[in-house]
C-alpha cells in the first residue's frame, strides 16, 4: 500500500499519550517490550485513513482526529454509577463480567456464579506471565494500538463439553468522559462446548469517550456456540472493536451484532473457518441517526471444504448518519464444496442519510455456491400508504415496517429471552427517534 | 465429476494455436526514437502536422505524467512496466500520399482482409449494395476506422456519411479540421490529469477515431474501428472521442487483435463519449489481443480508460464489451449520469484462460435526477486466470430517483482459477433504489447430467451452459458483432464449448 507516513497531530497525541500511560500498564518488562514494538507499529502507520481500501469509508482521521487519554482506573464513585448501568442493561440470567473504564471490576460481576467448567482469569493476570494474548496478526493500525495500551479484559476458557445453561455476559461500561479504554478478551471454547456469550458496550453517564476492544474467540470442534454483541454508547462515543474468530469442524456457530449508539463505530470481524463441516451465520443490524457513523466491516475465511456461511445484513439510517458495510467471503484454492452466501440491505430514512455497500466475493476454488445481494432505498410508499390507510400515524406506520426490516437479522437469534432482549433494545432506539 | 474433469483437461491443451490473429505483417514503418522524452511526444506531434495548442496539451500530459505513480490496487500482477524501453509511434511507411483506398500498401489490406474486416467499399458501390434495411441485418453497411500501430490507414464510407453530417475520420485528421470541436471536447470527460495511463495516454495518443453527429441525425450505418498491434515494442495508445449532439443517435463497435510475440505489449487507450440531450450513444468492444501462450508468456497489456458522459437529459450511454483477449484487462467504462433522466448501461463478457487476468468492471455515478442504470457482467473463469469484476454505483445527494441494477455472475471451470467480484455501492439519498446481486458457482452437476442424458456430449453440454450464461450479453451486441463474439467465446474456450 503506498500510502504516505505522515505524522499527523494525533499520532503525536498517543505518543505522549503512551508514555503517560506507559507506568500504568500492566505486564512484565518483556510484556512492555511487546506493548513498545506495537506501538512503534501504530505510530509508522497512523490512524487509518480514507486512502487505505479497507478503512475507505471511515476515514478514522476526519471522524476522530484526536485520540483521549487513557482513563483513571475507576473509583468508588465511578463504580457506583457502572452498578446502576449494569443493573439496566443486564439480561435476565447471565452471568456478568464487568469491566468499567477499561479495568475489570470484581465486585459487579459474578466470577463466583460462573460454572465449573469456566475458568477465569483477567487480562491483567496473565499478562504477568506473557504477552502471547498480545500478539495478534495486526491487519491494521487499530490492533496495534489496542496491543500497545490493552489495560484488561476477561480471559475465558470453557472446558471439553461443557454445557452453560446460563450465557456469559461481558459488560464494557464507560464512566470517565474524554477519555479511552482499551480492553482485550480472549473467549477459548473448547470442543462440544454448548455456550452463549454477550457482550455489551454501554455508558454511566459517561460523554465523548473512545473504546477500542479486541476479542480473540477460538472455537473448538462439535460445539454450538452463539455470540451477541450489543453496542448501544452514548451517542457522542467512539467505538472500535476488532474480533479475531477461528472456528474448528462441524461446529455451530451464530453471531450477532447490534449498533445502536455511539457516533463512530466499527466492527472489524476476522472469522478463520479451520475445521470441515461448519456451519457460521453472522447477522447484523445497524441502528443509526443524527450524525452516527456505523461500520461493519467482515471476513470470513474459508480455509477448509464443506463450510456453510450466511451473513444477514440491516441497515437502518435516518438524519445525516451513514452506515457502511464491508463482507469479504474468501474461498482458499482447497475450499471446495464452500456455500457462501451474504446479504446486506440498507433502509435510508432520510434525504441526507448515507449508504455505503462493498460486498466483496474472492474465490480459488470452482466447486462452490457463492453469491452475494445488496440493495438500498427508503421505505415503501405503498406499505406506508396502506398502513396509514388503516389509521396509523405516520411515524408508528414506520416503526411498525424498520421493525419489520430488522426483524430478519434478529429472528436469528435462537434464544427467545435474549431475543426480547434486543428487540427491546430496537424498540428504545425507534423511541428515541419519534 | 468427469465432465468437469474432461473439461479441466481440454482447456489446459489450449495453447497459442487457439490464437487466429497471430500473424505478423512485414512491413516497413516509421518509428519514433524509443523511450519518452518531451522529444518523443514533439516527434509525434510534428508528425502529425499538429497545430500548437495540441502540442501545448500533450506536454502539459507529459508533465503531469512525469509527477504521477502507477496505480497498484488492481487484482493483476505483472512484471514493473520500463516506460523507457518502449516505442511510442509506429506508422506503416507511406510510400507516397494516399488519395484512395487502393493506393494503401497491399500488404496491410490483405492483413484487415485475414482478419475479416471489409475495408474495401468496392462492392457495395458497383451496385451490389443490398438495401438498408433488408431482412438480412448482416449484410448491413459499416463504416470502417482501421488503426494500424498508431495510424489510421483507411476509412470508408466517408462519402455518404458526410452527406448525413456525421463527421467521422482519424483523430489526427479532426484536429486539423474540427479543431473548435476538439478542442472543446476533447479532455472533458477522462482529463488528462485522470490517471496515470490516461495522463500518458494524452502525451502521446497516435490517432483513433473522431465522431461527431449533429443534432437529430440518427447515424446511417454502424461505425466500427479495427485497431491491430504490428509493430514489436511499441505501445498503441489510440483516442476515440464520440460526440452525440442533440437528439442524435449512433452505434459505434471496436475490435481489436495484435501477432503473438513474446514480449508484453502495452495497449492504453483513452475513450470519450459525449451526449447530449435525446442521444444515444452504443459503444461495443470485441476486444481479442492476443493473450499470450500457454506458459502466460507474452500477450498485451490492455490498460484502458473509456469513460462516457451522459451530459444532457434524457440522454442515454450503453456499453457492451467482450473481453477474450489480453493478458491483462484492466478497464471500467464508465457512465456519468450527469443530466436528467440519463440512463448508463454496460453489457460485459470477460472470459480468461491460460495465465490471463482480467480485472474490469464499470463505474455508474449518478449526478442527475431520476437516472438509471443497469449492468449485467458475467465472468467466466478457466486454466490458470483470475477474473475479477469491480464496480461502483454511486448516487449523488441532489440524483433523488437514482435507480441502479446490477447482477453480476461469475463461473469457473477448473479449479486453478479465481472469480472475484469487488462492487462499491454508496447510496447518498433516501430516494435512490439499488439492487446488486453476484453469484459464483460452477457449471452445475444436475444441468450437465440433465443434457447428457437427452444425448449431448459433455462438451456440446458445457457449450450450451455456457452459451445460456452469456445471453443476456451476447443479445447486446449488435448483429455482425454478436456472431464474431460468439465465434470468440467458443475459441476463447476451445475444449469446453466446443
Amino acid at each position: 500500500m503506498n500510502v504516505a507516513v505522515a505524522k499527523t497531530g494525533s499520532g503525536r497525541a498517543v505518543s505522549d499519550l503512551f508514555t503517560s500511560a506507559e507506568g500504568r500498564l500492566p505486564g512484565s518488562p518483556a510484556v512492555i517490550a511487546t506493548r513498545r514494538d506495537a506501538f512503534e507499529t501504530y505510530e509508522r502507520l497512523g490512524l487509518p485513513h480514507r486512502r487505505i481500501e479497507e478503512w475507505k469509508y471511515t476515514d478514522l482521521r476526519a471522524l476522530v482526529g484526536e485520540l483521549l487519554p487513557l482513563a483513571a482506573a475507576p473509583d468508588a464513585a465511578a463504580l457506583a454509577s457502572a452498578a446502576d448501568a449494569v443493573k439496566a442493561h443486564a439480561v435476565a440470567g447471565a452471568r456478568k463480567l464487568v469491566l468499567v473504564d477499561g479495568v475489570f471490576a470484581a465486585g459487579l460481576s459474578d466470577v463466583k456464579a460462573l460454572a465449573s467448567e469456566v475458568g477465569f482469569k483477567t487480562l491483567q493476570e496473565t499478562l504477568e506471565k506473557d504477552a502471547g494474548l498480545l500478539k495478534t496478526a495486526a491487519v491494521d493500525a487499530v490492533i496495534s494500538l489496542n496491543a500497545a495500551m490493552a489495560s484488561d479484559g476477561v480471559v475465558l476458557s470453557i472446558a471439553d463439553g461443557a454445557q452453560l445453561s446460563a450465557p456469559i455476559q461481558i459488560i464494557h461500561v464507560a464512566t470517565a468522559a474524554s477519555a479511552s479504554a482499551f480492553t482485550r478478551s480472549q473467549v477459548a471454547v473448547g470442543k462440544g462446548v454448548r455456550a452463549t456469550i454477550i457482550e455489551s458496550f454501554v455508558a454511566a453517564g459517561a460523554k465523548a469517550y473512545q473504546v477500542n476492544d479486541a476479542v480473540i474467540l477460538s472455537i473448538g470442534d462439535d460445539a454450538d456456540v452463539a455470540h451477541i454483541r450489543l453496542l448501544d454508547d452514548a451517542p457522542d462515543a467512539v467505538n472500535i472493536t476488532s474480533q479475531f474468530v477461528t472456528v474448528g469442524a462441524n461446529t455451530k456457530v451464530n453471531f450477532f451484532n447490534m449498533t445502536s449508539g455511539a457516533a463512530v463505530s466499527r466492527l472489524q470481524g476476522f472469522i478463520t473457518l479451520a475445521g470441515e463441516g461448519s456451519d457460521l451465520s453472522i447477522n447484523g443490524v445497524n441502528l443509526l441517526q443524527k450524525t452516527e457513523h456505523g461500520d461493519t466491516t467482515l471476513v470470513v475465511d474459508h480455509a477448509v471444504p464443506n463450510c456453510v456461511s450466511r451473513e444477514i445484513f440491516r441497515a437502518v439510517i435516518d438524519d445525516r448518519a451513514h452506515s457502511v458495510f464491508q463482507g469479504r467471503i474468501i474461498v482458499r484454492p482447497d475450499a471446495q464444496k464452500t456455500d457462501g452466501k451474504m446479504m446486506t440491505r440498507a433502509l435510508l430514512l432520510s434525504d441526507e442519510a448515507e449508504a455505503d455497500n462493498k460486498p466483496e466475493l474472492e474465490i480459488f476454488a470452482d466447486d462452490v455456491s457463492c453469491g452475494h445481494g445488496a440493495t438500498a432505498g427508503a421505505l415503501d410508499d405503498n406499505l406506508l400508504f396502506y398502513l396509514k390507510a388503516r389509521g396509523l400515524p405516520e411515524k408508528q406506520a414506520q416503526a411498525l415496517l424498520i421493525q419489520a426490516f430488522v426483524g430478519e437479522a434478529i429472528e436469528q437469534i435462537a434464544d427467545d429471552n435474549l431475543r426480547e432482549h434486543v428487540i427491546g433494545i430496537a424498540e428504545r432506539w425507534l423511541e428515541r427517534r419519534s | 465429476m468427469p465432465a468437469v474433469q474432461e473439461t479441466v483437461e481440454r482447456v489446459k491443451r489450449i495453447d497459442v494455436d487457439q490464437y487466429r490473429y497471430g500473424f505478423e505483417t512485414l512491413i516497413e514503418s516509421d518509428k519514433a526514437p524509443k523511450g519518452l522524452s518531451e522529444e518523443t511526444v514533439k516527434f509525434i506531434s510534428e508528425k502529425k502536422n499538429e497545430p500548437a495548442w495540441m502540442l501545448q496539451w500533450r506536454l502539459e500530459a507529459y508533465r503531469r505524467w512525469l509527477t504521477m505513480t502507477e496505480p497498484t490496487w488492481a487484482r493483476v500482477d505483472y512484471p514493473k512496466i520500463d516506460f523507457q524501453d518502449l516505442y511510442y509511434y509506429a506508422a506503416p511507411k507511406p510510400k507516397k500520399t494516399i488519395t484512395s483506398l487502393d493506393e494503401i500498401d497491399p500488404e496491410i489490406l490483405k492483413t484487415y482482409e485475414k482478419l475479416g474486416i471489409p475495408l474495401r467499399e468496392v462492392a457495395m458501390l458497383e451496385g451490389v449494395e443490398p438495401k438498408v434495411g433488408e431482412d438480412d441485418p448482416a449484410r448491413r453497411k459499416i463504416a470502417v476506422d482501421a488503426v494500424f500501430d498508431s495510424v489510421s490507414v483507411a476509412t470508408t464510407f466517408k462519402a455518404e456519411l458526410k452527406k448525413a453530417g456525421v463527421i467521422f475520420m482519424p483523430i489526427s485528421e479532426a484536429i486539423r479540421e474540427h479543431p473548435e470541436l476538439v478542442q472543446k471536447y476533447l479532455g472533458s470527460v477522462v482529463p488528462t490529469s485522470d490517471n496515470f495511463y490516461a495522463t500518458l495516454n494524452s502525451a502521446v495518443f497516435s490517432d483513433g477515431s473522431f465522431v461527431y453527429v449533429p443534432p437529430g441525425v440518427r447515424c446511417p450505418m454502424e461505425l466500427s474501428t479495427y485497431f491491430r498491434i504490428n509493430e514489436r515494442n511499441t505501445g498503441q495508445f489510440e483516442r476515440t472521442l464520440i460526440i452525440a449532439d442533440k437528439g442524435s443517435y449512433v452505434s459505434y463497435l471496436e475490435g481489436c487483435t495484435a501477432p503473438q510475440r513474446d514480449e508484453n505489449q502495452l495497449h492504453a487507450a483513452v475513450v470519450e463519449l459525449v451526449a447530449h440531450d435525446d442521444a444515444e450513444i452504443k459503444y461495443s468492444t470485441v476486444q481479442n489481443w492476443y493473450p499470450g501462450n500457454s506458459e502466460g508468456k507474452g500477450g498485451i497489456y490492455n490498460f484502458v480508460t473509456k469513460r462516457g458522459d451522459c451530459r444532457g437529459n434524457h440522454s442515454k450511454i450503453s456499453w457492451t464489451q467482450v473481453e477474450t483477449g489480453s493478458a491483462i484487462t484492466w478497464k471500467y467504462p464508465s457512465c456519468i449520469l450527469r443530466g436528467d433522466n440519463s440512463r448508463g448501461e454496460f453489457y460485459s463478457i470477460a472470459i480468461s484462460n491460460g495465465y490471463q487476468q482480467v480485472d474490469s468492471g464499470t463505474k455508474m455515478i449518478h449526478l442527475g435526477k431520476n437516472t438509471s442504470s443497469r449492468i449485467i457482467s458475467k465472468g467466466i473463469a478457466a486454466g490458470m486466470s483470475q477474473n475479477t469484476y469491480r464496480g461502483l454505483v454511486t448516487a449523488h445527494r441532489k440524483a433523488t430517483g437514482a435507480r441502479n441494477f446490477t447482477a453480476c455472475d461469475s463461473l469457473l471451470i477448473g479449479d486453478k482459477c479465481g472469480a472475484h467480484t469487488v462492487p462499491y455501492i454508496e447510496a447518498k439519498n433516501s430516494s435512490a433504489t439499488f439492487e446488486h446481486e453476484a453469484t459464483t458457482s460452477k457449471i452445475s452437476e444436475d444441468v450437465l447430467f440433465y443434457c447428457v442424458q437427452r444425448g449431448l456430449s459433455q462438451e456440446e453440454a458445457v457449450g450450451l451452459v455456457v452459451n445460456g450464461f452469456v445471453k443476456d450479453v451476447l443479445q447486446q451486441l449488435p448483429m455482425e458483432f454478436a456472431v464474431e463474439a460468439q465465434k470468440l467465446i467458443s475459441i476463447s474456450l476451445e475444449g469446453s464449448v466446443g
